[in-house]
């Protein structure tokens, strides 16, 4: 008996010894706020989204891009549990959305493309309504409204019914309304189209000041946008993650690969294009050109060698000052997958 | 949960006109009816007068008033019912609903019970009518309490039947229609079929087809006799279109 009790002793300790570090090595989990795995939905035969991964941690601004009907929508769907995933796991702090979504989702604050206002109701009314659905005790609506308010700048509407605000001012009803339960995680859906520019700032700033206490995931095709408020990039093509990246690593990823020169007595532009390692040429004029390199290539050298030896007087060569939206077209409009950065 | 729900769509319904013409019409048809009974029965109370057992005031004036409130129901719970979950989805306030961390079925019951409140406010209009009399002579409340309980069974059925109605479509109207539509082949279906079925001996496809007959279970408690029956039927057919509905939510979901 106490030899059968040796053998299972130690055994039954390490098991359990296993079973408890997960709990260990996740209680620092907040760290992650959303961690969706091979997340994947199916319409029918017509894949909408492919196998795609999202990390978002504590206090970080993830940017979901992408041209019209690559999945974005899909995948905030599926991230707030309003559309089932074909496969794939969503955990939200570390809770199986799945699984326990009552639980999960009262850490999520969801703005869709269209805000779900009750026209009917005021302004407060409404809030009072999404931070009780939202289980905010009963004692502490009003703070949660009144702050939300304030945050939106919303307090001097508070009154008025929903149906007779602008859409600015609907659109920040909507923000208020899913932040108001002090969420984790924030997932707004194109919040800022079609608003003024002055809103537009306005909401940017909001997000900015979102993103230092909640995550916050944010769709929009508005590239400047990105760069205006997110730490990271995720760049969506067919349901796929094309491009996933920090907004410095996107600028680290894209510099060197588009070069700016300017040349005094230049070739024909074809001759550029036949030197090894150039995609593509483009004239600026008066003898300027912007040339992309191929992946994986620097034909810089090159380049100054040919222009000194075949005298194109070389007065200027530099990193050509690039963008998202380069980066953003390059991947969407026939760019490979061969681009994908770590 | 429940309840914020449910006072959400009390203040929805109150906050549309149509509700409140819903209130008006059908207390200006029921009023009418009632004084109508009312007045047939003082004219014809001395001839009643000479009968061995006569029908009292709660059978003759009471009894015919509910009947008609419950034909009322049936036009007015699709109507009223109607925008709960089909406006919801074209207005594309639902998502505020699926997003909250609330189930499925906390959702559909709050709905469920806003719209129940709503219609025992109207059951308590009706009831108030015979009420009035008990001013002048003496009630048979047992009767009263029976078509009652009876009229509120019914309406808690065509409610549950209109909700799972309205979570089929987008189409406010379209809903009403369906279950408007629902609700009439159910009364005339589920009896005809529930007497041919006990024609022929059958008698537990004709109990399953007594769950599904309103007017049918409506009938004995009208009489004032408490049959559990048709009582239990109607709660079985309520808590399965509720089922159906819960279902038809997450169904949604799934498939998108």
């Amino acid at each position: 008996m106490r030899h059968i009790l040796g053998i299972f002793l130690p055994d039954h300790k390490a098991t359990r010894r296993k079973a408890s570090i997960p709990p260990l090595m996740t209680s620092p989990a907040p760290e992650l706020t959303v961690s969706a795995r091979g997340l994947s939905r199916h319409y029918g035969t017509h894949a909408a989204v492919r196998g795609i991964d999202i990390e978002v941690r504590h206090g970080e601004v993830l940017g979901l891009l992408g041209p019209n009907g690559a999945g974005k929508t899909t995948t905030m769907r599926m991230l707030t549990g309003n559309l089932a995933p074909s496969a794939g796991e969503i955990r939200i702090c570390g809770i199986d959305l799945l699984e326990k979504p009552v639980l999960a989702k009262a850490r999520i604050g969801y703005l869709p493309e269209t805000p779900p206002l009750y026209r009917e109701l005021t302004v407060a009314e409404y809030l009072r309504l999404a931070a009780r659905l939202h289980r905010v005790p009963r004692a502490l609506c009003n703070d949660a409204v009144t702050r939300a308010m304030q945050r939106c700048g919303i307090a001097d509407v508070a009154k008025k019914l929903i149906g007779s605000l602008s859409k600015g001012y609907q659109q920040r009803v909507g923000i208020a309304q899913a932040i108001v339960h002090e969420p984790d995680l924030v997932i707004l859906d194109e919040p800022t189209v079609g608003l003024d520019p002055n809103q537009i700032l306005d909401i940017r700033a909001l997000i900015r000041e979102l993103g230092s206490a909640h995550s916050v995931i944010l769709s929009t095709h508005i590239l400047p946008e990105v760069e205006a408020v997110c730490d990271r990039v995720q760049i969506l093509h067919h349901g796929e993650v094309v491009f996933s990246n920090t907004i410095s690593g996107l600028r680290e990823f894209q510099r060197g690969r588009t070069m700016s020169i300017s040349l005094h007595r230049p070739p024909a532009i074809e001759e550029l294009r036949k030197i090894e390692g150039i995609a593509t040429v483009e004239a600026d004029g008066e003898g300027r050109f912007r040339i992309r390199f191929a992946t994986d290539a620097d034909p810089t050298a090159i380049l100054v060698a040919r222009a000194s030896t075949e005298d194109w007087g070389l007065h200027q060569l530099v990193p050509a000052q690039t963008s998202l939206e380069d980066v953003f077209v390059h991947l969407t409009r026939g760019g490979t997958g061969g681009d994908r950065a770590p | 949960m429940i309840f914020t729900i449910a006072a959400k769509e009390l203040r929805a319904l109150f906050a549309s006109p149509l509700a409140w013409l819903v209130l008006t019409v059908v207390q200006v048809i029921l009023g009418y009816g009632f004084l109508k009974r009312l007045d047939d029965f003082l004219q014809i109370q001395s001839q009643l007068a000479q009968l061995a057992s006569p029908p009292g005031v709660t059978e003759l004036v009471a009894a015919p008033t509910y009947a008609t409130a419950a034909a009322v129901l049936l036009f007015a719970i699709p109507l009223l019912a109607m925008r709960m979950i089909a406006e919801e989805r074209r207005n594309q306030t639902m998502t505020l609903l699926l997003s909250a961390p609330i189930s499925m079925t906390e959702i559909i019951l709050g709905k469920f019970v806003g719209l129940m409140a709503f219609l025992l406010l109207i059951i308590l209009l009706v009831v108030a009518m015979p009420l009035m009399l008990s001013t002048g002579t003496r009630l048979d409340m047992g009767l009263l309490a029976t078509l009652t309980l009876a009229l509120i069974l019914l309406a808690a059925s065509f409610a549950a039947v209109s909700l799972y109605a309205s979570s089929l479509t987008a189409q406010p109207m379209a809903a009403a229609l369906l279950s408007f539509g629902l609700l009439l082949a159910m009364l005339f279906m589920g009896e005809t079929a529930g007497d041919s079925l006990r024609a022929r001996g059958w008698q537990i496809p004709a109990a399953f087809a007594q769950v599904l007959s309103p007017l049918r279970n409506f009938e004995p408690l009208g009489r004032g006799m408490i049959d559990s029956y048709a009582i239990i039927c109607p709660i079985l057919l309520t808590a399965a279109f509720l089922l159906l509905a819960i279902r038809r939510l997450d169904g949604r979901r799934m498939r998108g």
